[in-house]
């Protein structure tokens, strides 16, 4: 082997692929032995000099989910850097079908010696064009450019410093969207699809270029300051480890995406359950006519299919300010499960209880289910703070019939009380009327019970599980 | 770990499987080039796994197509056993074999035995199908989550030795190693230890500009600035949040729609009298035609 790709730590290239899967297991996802030496095998047979060969390839035996391909990626971009040639071997090897590899090229750049306002304007227009034409390679490239001009911070004792947010307030691309539209747009087709879809490639072009400068800073940085102190601080969590309460609007997207099959999951489990041995009791005549063909002896038997048990399930939803985020990801739940159930009822309460059903008809849209439910829905009796006392006294007294020995109960919210009285004995006897009742909060266990919380004396009348993020969701649904 | 038996790789490199899928009527990028090189070097099974309709199974087909290999299928469905999946004693024929030899004399019970269990009362499954050939094997066993658990068990031996334990005939071991491609939509998680013997790919809907190139490789008399404007529309429709969003295949039958109704733009009238050919729930629609301005 001759082109090591990137610096080659002390145990050669062995040893930099050991430190890689390394960091990859630190940043939460989980590597086997056999899978580390399916890794040094792939560097035997892809091409070294082909960056996105290798990247594709180790991925593929270090890999077993798509939601963990993300943070591997920012590992593998400090782990087998691009050189800072301007060009490399790579560049004059077949392109073929790699015609989205990483070959830094040129400078498309001229940037005479101006001060620094002539110098982000001249980018400024630059950057403006190569949106427009949307070509990714030259947008990449032109990162690493703006990267090297315009990001650097102010030089201190431990190393030359670089930083994104610089680079875009030089930039400020966002402002730049305007202009583009026009570029993008023949006259007169302002305003309808031709803008909306005009807009959303815009959009996409601006991620992947704020990506690529993110991107280019960490290099730097771990260039100046070592990998290992960039790779902890560079890795975002696992998009099913981000906390519901405190999920960001970035991150909402991403967390519903990561929900989304769950629920498919959890309904595609509870149906099979519902399918599972499938054979009743024995249809005789069928068994005998089958019998006929082979000669009167009954080589195959038939059955009655088994009597459906149709799981019934209650939902009841804290939508107060303070678990919103949660009770988000729960109603969608809710939702999945009623396209497959007929037998699922909702229940939404703040300060009193109503059932919202109605608003997760099957075929209808989460987003706007949430937003009828805060706007329709008789939640709120006196103040809009939770009072889940009230709000169980409600639903125990209107919706006496709902729960009963074949119902499976879901409670969801935090068990913050404000303070005002729990309502304990109606929750114990709604537990003991039903087949099984759980209760999910968000919020974590050691803070059960501190402050306004009743979560420890709920505790002891309902199995309370701590559901703070997608992945303890998951482990929840394969327990039920 | 005992590695099955060696032959000849099919493919000599990661543009020579570029080139040849890309002949075969599949456009590959970079990642699904380099994937399906490493699977046909390691000889490990390929798991393709991502959204319907992002060309999982098209790519087993192509496959196929560019090595000159027979195509056999597993489509998996819960309740799928053994016997759909491996194999099966034609019980009914030996059942006739047996009631045909007892007016016979000499028919002792030795020749029975060995006779009702021979090739001839065996129905071979796609599993045992695929190792029994000789000739090259593209075997694809499609929507593995849909399978139960207990399918994946069978899977492994299968699939890390190639070979088939019958007890009364003995272990039938693969003579040429078919090539394997699983597919899933991740609706379930597949276990650890089948995820470990294969190779993984993530599938997602591809970008704009190879989306582009498949839309003009399929349907050629499309005009490039007209399958320009219809890659971005289908992209603006997949960012919204919809409860399905439209697949390539869909991409596909839209370009094919604008193609036979001669439509030369895709404006707010075309793209509402053709909408329910890239997304088919009513809800979708509606969201679309808001977001989108269609009215």
């Amino acid at each position: 082997m001759t082109g090591v790709p990137g610096p080659a730590g002390s145990g050669g290239l062995a040893g930099h692929l050991d430190g890689f899967v390394r960091a990859i297991r630190e940043a939460g996802i989980p590597v086997g032995i056999s899978q580390a030496v399916d890794a040094a095998e792939i560097l035997t047979v892809v091409d070294l000099l082909e960056r996105e060969q290798l990247r594709h390839g180790l991925a593929a035996v270090l890999l077993q989910r798509a939601a963990q391909r993300p943070t591997y990626d920012v590992l593998f971009d400090l782990w087998w850097p691009l050189s800072d040639r301007r060009r490399t071997v790579a560049d004059e090897a077949d392109g073929g079908a790699s015609d989205d590899g990483d070959e830094p090229g040129e400078s498309t750049l001229d940037i005479p010696g101006g001060d620094d306002v002539d110098l982000a304007a001249l980018m400024r227009e630059q950057l403006a064009q190569l949106l427009l034409a949307g070509d990714e390679e030259a947008l990449r490239r032109f990162a690493r450019e703006a990267v090297e001009m315009l990001g650097r911070g102010q030089p201190s004792p431990s190393g030359q410093s670089f930083f994104s947010y610089r680079v875009l307030r030089a930039l400020s691309p966002d402002t730049l969207v305007a202009q583009l539209l026009t570029g993008l747009l023949a006259e007169g087709d302002r305003g309808g699809l031709a803008e909306q879809v005009a807009r959303q490639t815009i959009r996409e072009r601006l991620t992947a270029l704020r990506a690529a400068i993110e991107s280019e800073v960490r290099r730097r940085t771990a260039a100046e300051k070592g990998r290992d102190k960039v790779a902890k601080n560079a890795v975002r969590p696992l998009a099913d480890q981000v906390d519901f309460l405190r999920a960001q609007s970035g991150d909402l997207a991403e967390l519903r995406r990561a929900v989304a099959p769950l629920a498919r999951r959890l309904a595609v489990r509870l149906s099979a359950r519902r399918r599972l041995g499938r054979e009743g009791r024995l249809d005789f005549r069928k068994t005998v006519r089958a019998s006929l063909g082979t000669g009167g002896v009954p080589v195959v038997t038939h059955h009655r299919p088994r009597k459906v048990h149709k799981p019934e399930l209650v939902v009841l939803c804290d939508v107060s300010g303070s678990v919103a985020g949660f009770s988000h990801f729960t109603l969608m739940l809710t939702q999945a499960l009623r396209e497959h159930f007929t037998g699922v009822r909702a229940f939404a309460f703040v300060d009193s209880t109503d059932e919202v059903t109605r608003f997760f008809r099957p075929g209808a849209d989460v987003v706007d289910a949430v937003q009828r439910i805060g706007r329709e829905a008789d939640v709120v009796g006196f103040d809009g703070h939770s009072d889940y006392g009230t709000a169980f006294e409600v639903f125990a007294d209107r919706w006496a019939s709902a729960v009963g020995p074949r119902t499976s109960l879901l409670v969801l919210g935090d068990g913050r009380t404000n303070y005002r009285q729990p309502g304990l004995p109606v929750l114990a006897d709604l537990v003991r009327r039903s087949r099984s009742a759980h209760w999910l909060n968000p919020e974590p266990r050691r803070l059960w019970g501190s402050g306004d919380s009743a979560a420890d004396r709920y505790g002891e009348v309902i199995d309370m599980v701590e559901c703070r993020n997608a992945a303890q969701l998951a482990q929840f649904v394969t327990t039920l | 770990m005992p590695r099955p038996p060696s032959q000849s790789p099919q493919f000599s490199s990661v543009a020579d499987v570029g080139k040849r899928l890309s002949t075969a009527g599949y456009l590959p990028d970079t990642q699904i080039a380099t994937t399906v090189f490493l699977a046909d070097r390691l000889g490990k099974p390929l798991l393709v796994e991502g959204p319907a309709g992002t060309g999982k199974t098209e790519l087993a087909k192509a496959l196929a197509t560019a090595t000159g290999s027979e195509l056999i299928r597993l489509q998996c469905y819960e309740g799928l056993d053994e016997a759909r999946a491996l194999y099966e004693w034609n019980y009914k024929k030996q059942l006739l074999r047996i009631q045909a030899s007892q007016g016979t004399d000499g028919a002792d019970w030795d020749t029975v035995h060995d006779d009702i269990f021979g090739e001839e009362f065996l129905l071979s499954r796609p599993l045992l199908t695929a190792i029994r050939r000789t000739e090259p094997t593209v075997l694809l066993i499609d929507e593995t989550d849909k399978a139960d658990i207990e399918v994946e068990g069978l899977l492994l031996e299968v699939l890390s030795d190639f070979q088939v334990t019958i007890p009364e005939l003995g272990t039938i071991t693969a003579t040429r190693r078919p090539m394997v491609v699983l597919t899933s939509n991740a609706t379930r998680e597949l276990s650890e230890a089948l995820k470990r013997r294969c190779l993984y790919l993530a599938l997602d809907y591809p970008s704009a500009e190879r989306e582009r190139e498949i839309v003009l490789s399929r349907v050629p008399d499309l005009a490039p600035g007209l399958a320009e404007q219809l890659v971005r529309t289908v992209r603006a429709l997949r960012a919204l949040e919809l409860k399905k969003s439209p697949s390539i295949s869909e991409t596909l039958d839209w370009a094919q729609t604008l193609l036979e109704l001669g439509l030369d733009t895709l404006d707010e009238a075309a793209v509402r009298s053709t909408l329910g050919v890239v997304l088919k729930h009513a809800s979708d629609q509606d969201r679309a035609a808001a977001e989108l301005r269609l009215n």
